[in-house]
């Protein structure tokens, strides 16, 4: 008799379960996703409208969507610049990334030459120092270069650390590629770079992927660079014009502020979405280093 | 070895040099003779704005161990850092065991916490400076349900500010430290939990007997980028705070910002990167230490 009764107590005790986890899961995603709840909707208040607090949150004086176009033309700030800016700085960080990491990763992960182990050990180790220590010498060399206030500044010198971090990935998965892959275009008469391009390249889609999507979300939030590199307005990325957009308005203007939040957010969630395992894959393989 | 072979052998070393030296001449220019000239600079009375520039020896770092706002910066990093690398560990942690329940939807959650990550970090210090605000924010208001009388200025309440700072730290890299805790906890095998189950250990003994050990590495790996990465926190502090009420959010790394580019000292700022990199290796040492005498212990 104890049998059905004991099931029954345990199906009881596993929906309990369930119910816990799910409430836990739910006050967690309540405090991940209320900031942005808040955003959303506070940039339809109208302007100048008192700080939208929870109660008021959803029921404004008047919905106001108009907050988006005053925003993007807003006649006091380039926003559309602002936007092209970031798309050819990230379009540029990206190419140029994917370039320098999947070369080198090529030569550390396939070929043997002298000096080779040293080499990577030395671009490992410059993902220790802090962007603090490069920053004003970086600075003052873009300076030099006569990079400073342009696209060059803000695209060539931007990876000072992540081109480490990218070799190191793109390497790992190399590695794990057969060998065999390579002997056969060997066979058939490819040199290395016939290999690298033909053979490894297409191989390795989801690594480059998961390296680019990183690339893009570094720098496309990335407020430091952008913000010492650039001094004309006409210059400056999304991130760094929201932050200029933020003091002009002194923090009173909670609605056009928030509008101006989700423009800068919205494409970086979106690739984000559209590219999510790639993300989850680039975290978990940057966890394995020892 | 055959002249042929020598001579592919050759062949293969030219290409990988090739291969490897754009990224490699990049990564001088960018990384390593900046880090050379910051030391140098480090060693001279370097103000952009004068035209001397005399060499100094380590007068700068002796001014700086005598400087009440410095030592006030570092007291403010090592707190900081020490509230946000435990609360950040511990909390992804406990996120990624509730995550890592086979439960239907969970993919979903998962994506939701990761989501700040990937946010813009000028916009959620905008919404952080609503959520914190009197009155009208966000914790006031769960505050004022829960029964609370009165409001607190969070951002501008000298006990507070940088708490709350360590709190925006912890939600912001959630979802990232998370997925790593994940994937070592998927790695561990399924039948040494079973094996613990069938020896009577309850979930709690499970967890801290089995499953914490085994985490240890993984453990070790997210605490010292975490620590790494709190010691480097700017974004928040300059949106936010800039390094108000008192100074009590007056960190390292927006402390060095000013004296860089508010006051040009870059001789005098970068002296204070070398000290937050020395303070920086030295903690990732220690924890490297502590964690390696830890398996040790448990591998006893």
């Amino acid at each position: 008799m104890s049998g059905p009764s004991r099931s029954a107590a345990s199906t009881w005790g596993r929906r309990a379960k369930a119910a816990l986890l799910y409430g836990l899961l739910l006050a967690i995603a309540a405090t991940t996703v209320t900031p942005f709840v808040w955003m959303a909707f506070t940039s339809l208040h109208p302007p100048l409208a008192p700080t939208p607090t929870l109660a008021t949150l959803f029921a404004p004086a008047e919905w106001r969507f108009d907050n988006y176009a005053r925003v993007l033309l807003l006649p006091e700030l380039p926003v559309w610049r602002f936007a092209l800016n970031s798309v050819l700085v990230t379009g540029g960080v990206v190419a140029l990334q994917l370039a320098l990491c999947s070369t080198a990763a090529y030569a550390f992960a396939r070929l043997r030459f002298r000096g080779r182990d040293a080499l990577f050990t030395a671009f490992v180790l410059t993902m220790m120092i802090p962007p603090q220590v490069l920053i004003v010498p970086l600075y003052m060399l873009v300076g030099s270069l006569g990079w400073l206030n342009s696209y060059v500044g803000l695209i060539v010198p931007y990876q000072y650390l992540s081109t480490a971090f990218g070799t190191f990935l793109l390497r790992q998965y190399f590695l794990s590629l057969p060998r065999s892959l390579d002997d056969a275009a060997r066979i058939d008469g490819c040199g290395e770079w016939g290999i690298f391009r033909h053979v490894i390249l297409p191989s390795s889609r989801p690594a480059l992927a998961t390296l680019a999507a990183f690339a893009f979300v570094w720098t496309w939030t990335d407020f430091y660079w952008p913000l010492l590199c650039t001094s004309t307005v006409t210059m400056r990325t999304l991130e760094v014009g929201l932050s200029v957009f933020k003091d002009a308005y002194g923090g009173a203007n909670w609605p056009l502020q928030m509008a101006a939040a989700v423009c800068v957010l919205v494409p970086v969630l979106v690739v984000f979405l559209a590219m999510q395992r790639f993300f989850v894959r680039g975290v978990v393989m940057s966890g394995l280093k020892e | 070895m055959t002249a042929r072979s020598r001579a592919a052998a050759r062949q293969e070393a030219r290409a990988g040099l090739l291969f490897c030296l754009p990224a490699a001449l990049y990564v001088a220019m960018f990384s390593g003779l900046p880090m050379l000239a910051a030391a140098w600079l480090s060693l001279h009375d370097w103000n952009l704005l004068k035209a001397q520039r005399p060499f100094v020896g380590l007068a700068n770092f002796a001014q700086l161990a005598a400087d009440p706002f410095f030592r006030n910066a570092i007291g403010n990093s090592l707190l900081f850092a020490g509230l946000a690398a435990p609360l950040g560990v511990a909390s992804a942690l406990a996120v990624a065991v509730l995550v890592s329940q086979p439960l239907r939807g969970v993919g979903l959650f998962r994506t939701l916490f990761f989501v700040p990550a990937v946010s813009s970090p000028v916009a959620v210090s905008m919404v952080w400076i609503w959520v914190l605000l009197p009155e009208v924010g966000l914790i006031n208001t769960v505050l004022s349900w829960l029964g609370a009388t009165g409001s607190t200025d969070f951002l501008n309440d000298t006990r507070f500010a940088l708490p709350a700072l360590v709190a925006l730290f912890a939600w912001i890299g959630l979802g990232p430290r998370m997925v790593i805790f994940l994937a070592g906890l998927q790695a561990i095998p399924k039948a040494l939990q079973e094996a613990a189950d069938l020896d009577g250990a309850g979930p709690w003994q499970r967890f801290r007997h089995v499953t914490l050990p085994l985490l240890l590495p993984t453990t070790l790996f997210v605490f010292v980028t975490t620590t790494i990465a709190a010691f480097q926190a700017f974004t928040p502090v300059y949106i936010m705070t800039r390094g108000g009420p008192r100074r009590t959010t007056d960190v390292v790394a927006y402390h060095i910002f000013k004296e860089a580019w508010q006051n040009f000292e870059i001789g005098l700022a970068s002296a204070q990167t070398y000290v937050l990199f020395a303070i920086v290796a030295a903690a990732a040492a220690a924890q490297f230490w502590l964690m390696r005498r830890g398996l040790r212990e448990e591998s006893v």
